[in-house]
């Protein structure tokens, strides 16, 4: 596909889905409370969005999950709960 | 459209699930073993639960066609005690020579312990011994990159183990590359929220090229899609891709990697 052909089949829900992001932000923000480790790897992870193509061409997904990602390599000593929270508390 | 779902919970489904498959295309439903929403209180919970794949599911799926195929393993959820995963792998062999079993899995990681690792390294020692396929899990958001990562580790490790004999499943943007790169298949997973959507698994398609990789629904007792490759399929279709695109894509790949056990029979 060319960019017009993308832009016009993906364009309007990207849009959709910018907006959605914007009020997500908006509603934490008139909650009562602070940040957690989620929001701010949330935040950080924002800032990839709108940065320059990388070298190899566009990775904005791929560094949107690395800034949500452990980092870290070695193995945990116990596993202390099943789920995941979907933001690595260690981060920030 | 034809298509194989190389991935479905399809205990934790209705019939209806088994109906709507069959309407869309799809000709054979694989099940990997999982966590059920808790922990079994005992390895006779596994032996109920192997039986339920190897006897009772294929039954529901013939009714409408399906062929129904399973893969055997503790998953990696319940993974943390590892004399308990020890008793539970010890029930495998007894029910690896089922006509419908394909190999060892969903093995892998969930929260990157090293218990976790222990018994991922034991399963992978079963499946090298009993000469089987192998699928992994990878865990789940943030804990994936490391998982995969750890996961590699242990596969490379064990050097009986052919890559081509694993695929790697949930992968996303941050992990398909150092799976492939390695000689594994990779699976891609349609999730609503916490894996993928079926327009970023046509971008990793575009990215990476259609070798070695699969798309399945993993649909099971949480949120989730059982006709969500139909959906991807319609996605590529939407992209202008043709149908031999697809076809390989949706059908050709799985059966080149599933054929591989001489129990995976369409016909």
């Amino acid at each position: 596909m060319n960019r017009r052909q993308v832009l016009d089949l993906y364009f309007l829900e990207a849009r959709s889905k910018l907006i959605d992001l914007a009020a997500f932000l908006d509603r934490a923000e008139r909650a009562a409370g602070a940040d957690d480790f989620r929001l701010r790897a949330f935040r950080a992870a924002l800032t990839h969005l709108n940065g320059p193509a990388k070298k190899h061409g566009p990775r904005r997904a791929e560094s949107v999950l690395l800034a949500f990602s452990d980092p870290t390599t070695a193995p945990l000593p116990r596993a202390t709960a099943k789920g995941a929270t979907g933001a690595w508390p260690g981060k920030t | 459209m034809r298509y194989i779902e190389p991935h479905a919970h399809m205990v934790s489904r209705t019939t209806d699930d088994y109906h709507r498959l069959a309407l869309a295309g799809c000709c054979a439903v694989c099940e990997p073993a999982f966590w059920a929403g808790f922990d079994r209180s005992s390895p006779a919970g596994f032996y109920d639960y192997f039986r339920q794949l190897t006897e009772t599911e294929p039954q529901r799926a013939a009714k409408f066609g399906l062929k129904h195929f399973c893969w055997l393993c503790l998953n990696p959820k319940e993974s943390e005690d590892v004399k308990f995963a020890a008793e539970v792998i010890a029930l495998i062999p007894e029910f690896i020579g089922r006509p419908n079993v394909l190999g060892i899995g969903e093995i892998g990681l969930n929260k990157n312990s090293r218990n976790e690792l222990a018994v991922l390294e034991m399963q992978v020692d079963l499946a090298a011994r009993l000469e089987q396929l192998i699928l992994v899990h990878t865990p789940h958001l943030e804990d994936k990159l490391k998982g995969t990562r750890l996961i590699l580790d242990v596969l490379k490790n064990d050097r009986r183990i052919r890559p081509e004999r694993v695929v790697i499943d949930h992968v996303e943007e941050h992990t398909v590359g150092r799976v492939l790169d390695a000689g594994f298949w990779a699976g891609m997973t349609l999730y609503p929220e916490t894996k993928s959507t079926p327009a970023r698994a046509v971008d990793i398609l575009e990215n990476y090229g259609r070798e070695r990789l699969w798309l399945n629904s993993a649909c099971d007792w949480g949120v989730s899609d059982p006709l969500a490759v139909p959906q991807a399929a319609q996605e590529m279709r939407r992209r202008g891709h043709g149908a031999a695109f697809v076809d390989d894509v949706v059908f050709g790949n799985p059966q080149r990697f599933l054929g591989q056990s001489p129990n995976f029979k369409l016909d």
